[in-house]
């Protein structure tokens, strides 16, 4: 008799978990849809004439009467500079991602091995950097820029953005896990300080190269404001800059813009799903060690 | 030869060699501007003709309606995205990590992406969403209720109500993966201790979880004053361009951009930074001492 008591709570238990796990589940995906939805609505847009948007604004629409790939195929064949802006932002990217993060590591790999006279100093500065706003520094950069004539160049852009101060707190971080032994072991073996920063440390913190690397690209590659500042020539636009500049309701503007919008986030997404891991260990570092 | 094969070995050399880089940038693109923006904000800046004019930037900007508008409408901003972005995405965290819900992988990479996007576009996606039009998907929802089409981001509340749920739409995925991260150094033993004494969800949420997330919540804050306080893209996107009905949607960094890109008057836009500059360092300060920063370590 008590046996079957038990069994019946165990039950009860059981089947109240089950709720709840049904309600939670089904919460967040309410919550993912709704997410999801203003990426869904657009994505069906863009199968559809431009002129749509500036008639009627973005909403779901499912009439499929009206769609074709006209839109897509106007990205990819037609008469326009989009892809000249897709180049420029790649290669902007690919650049400034390479120097952030072998400056930033070497920066960091000098703050972390070494115990040396200004070492706090050093850092204090680094962590400086981070408290002020870019928005604030974006003024008098600006007249820096303009003094040194590289406004309208890829330096320019680049430059200002190499030594970033987060990614150099995120590599000390990394490498003040690492013990020190290895770097003994390396001098035991007659490499030189660099020879052991690059050919034993380096291989080591990979994983905080593709976390840090990833982060970077992203800021990178949908980075407008400062780009915005400093290019002047159409050609030399880069894809944020080039797709704000479609905002006028004026010949097939709207028609690119919607598949270029699409067609932009779709390298971001891409990355994001395959290294998914190494996006969310970069991101959320700041949040643990404050 | 042999000097050279020295310093490579050098173990007294290899670090300064090292933070080379990050002091060139340093003192180019962070101290040489910061000095140049403080000296400016004390003059009038036209082509060819600076003047020493003291502090009257400043006292100018204590009479400046326009910039009123811009304090007032970046700490409302700022306020907003605080009460919506810190306590809702710290209790989906919590749930989430509640082994309760499947597929939890699934779920943070749908709320993650939103993030992923650039503020061009998504901007541009809920300006058009957000469009005045009878068509456009607020328009819809009302019309689903009988209610008449509204002209969304031309009236100040319901624009706030767009930049809200734009804010709301790009960070509550990233917020909380941040407060999951916060999660997962929580020890489990703590729970399993409260577990024997009898607590239940709501004691342990209240006497664990919050408590042992303060770094997390304080970080979260942290950056959540800044991005807020910073706020430009958003209202650039949202209005398509920096001018919008009334200023509405002009916000500090909005009209430090009037000032020093689009009228080219540098001195006064050096002082509306400034102000900000201070407003920030301020909010940094209490927060190094919420986290105990200056305590001394036991």
């Amino acid at each position: 008799m008590a046996e079957v008591v038990i069994q019946k709570d165990k039950m009860d238990v059981s089947v109240k978990k089950k709720i709840q796990t049904v309600i939670a589940t089904g919460f967040f995906m309410l919550l993912s849809l709704l997410v999801v939805f203003p990426f869904i609505i657009s994505f069906i847009a863009s199968f559809r004439p431009g002129r749509d948007l500036i008639r009627n604004g973005l909403a779901l629409n499912l009439d499929f009467s009206t769609m074709s790939l006209h839109n897509y195929e106007y990205l990819f064949t037609g008469d326009h500079s989009y892809f000249v802006w897709f180049k420029n932002s790649i290669l902007i990217t690919f650049v400034s991602v390479f120097l952030t993060l072998i400056v930033c590591y070497f920066v960091a790999y000098g703050l972390a091995m070494y115990n040396f006279k200004l070492n706090n100093l050093l850092f204090f500065l680094v962590i400086a950097t981070m408290m002020v706003p870019f928005e604030i520094l974006m003024l008098p950069l600006y007249q820096e820029i303009i003094d040194l004539h590289l406004t309208d160049t890829y330096a320019g852009v680049i430059l200002p953005g190499i030594c970033s101060a987060s990614t150099i707190f995120f590599f000390r971080q990394y490498l003040q896990g690492l013990p020190t032994t290895l770097l003994d072991a390396g001098r035991i073996d007659g490499a030189t300080e660099f020879g052991i920063a690059i050919k034993i440390i380096m291989p080591i913190a990979k994983p905080a190269f593709a976390a840090m690397g990833i982060l970077c690209a992203m800021g990178s590659w949908n980075n407008m404001l400062w780009p915005m500042l400093v290019f002047r020539s159409a050609s030399h636009f880069t894809l944020p800059i080039g797709l704000n500049g479609l905002l006028t309701p004026y010949d097939n503007n709207y028609n690119l813009l919607i598949a270029g919008s699409m067609f932009a986030i779709l390298p971001v997404f891409i990355v994001f799903l395959c290294f998914q891991r190494y996006f969310i260990e970069g991101m959320s570092a700041g949040a643990v060690k404050g | 030869m042999g000097k050279v094969k020295k310093l490579l070995f050098s173990q007294k050399v290899a670090p300064y060699l090292f933070i080379l880089p990050f002091l060139l940038s340093f003192l180019l693109f962070w101290a040489y501007p910061m000095f140049s923006t403080i000296k400016m904000s004390f003059q009038s800046v036209l082509p060819g003709q600076v003047e020493w004019i003291g502090f009257k930037n400043y006292t100018k900007l204590l009479k400046d309606s326009a910039f009123h508008t811009a304090m007032l409408n970046s700490f409302e901003y700022m306020i907003g995205t605080l009460v919506l972005l810190i306590p809702f995405p710290m209790l989906f965290a919590c749930l989430m990590e509640s082994r309760l819900v499947k597929a939890k992988g699934f779920f943070k990479a749908c709320l993650y992406l939103p993030a992923l996007t650039s503020i061009v576009v998504s901007g541009m996606l809920f300006r058009l969403m957000f469009s005045e039009l009878g068509g456009s998907q607020m328009n819809q929802l009302l019309a689903l209720f009988d209610m008449a089409p509204i002209k969304w981001l031309k009236i100040k509340s319901t624009s706030y109500f767009a930049l809200f749920v734009l804010a709301c739409w790009r960070w509550t995925g990233v917020n909380m993966l941040y407060f999951i991260a916060g999660l997962k150094g929580i020890d489990d033993t703590f729970y399993e201790a409260a577990e024997i004494d009898g607590a239940n969800a709501r004691q342990k949420f209240r006497y664990i979880t919050m408590p042992l997330l303060k770094p997390t919540t304080i970080y979260v804050l942290t950056i959540s004053i800044y991005a807020g306080l910073a706020m430009f893209m958003e209202s650039y996107m949202l209005w398509a361009g920096n001018a919008s009905p009334n200023n509405i949607g002009l916000t500090i960094v909005g009209y430090l951009y009037r000032r020093g890109i689009e009228k080219n008057q540098l001195g006064y836009a050096s002082a509306v930074g400034l102000v900000l500059l201070i407003i920030a360092l301020i909010i940094n300060v209490i927060q190094l001492k919420l986290n105990g920063t200056f305590k001394k370590e036991e």
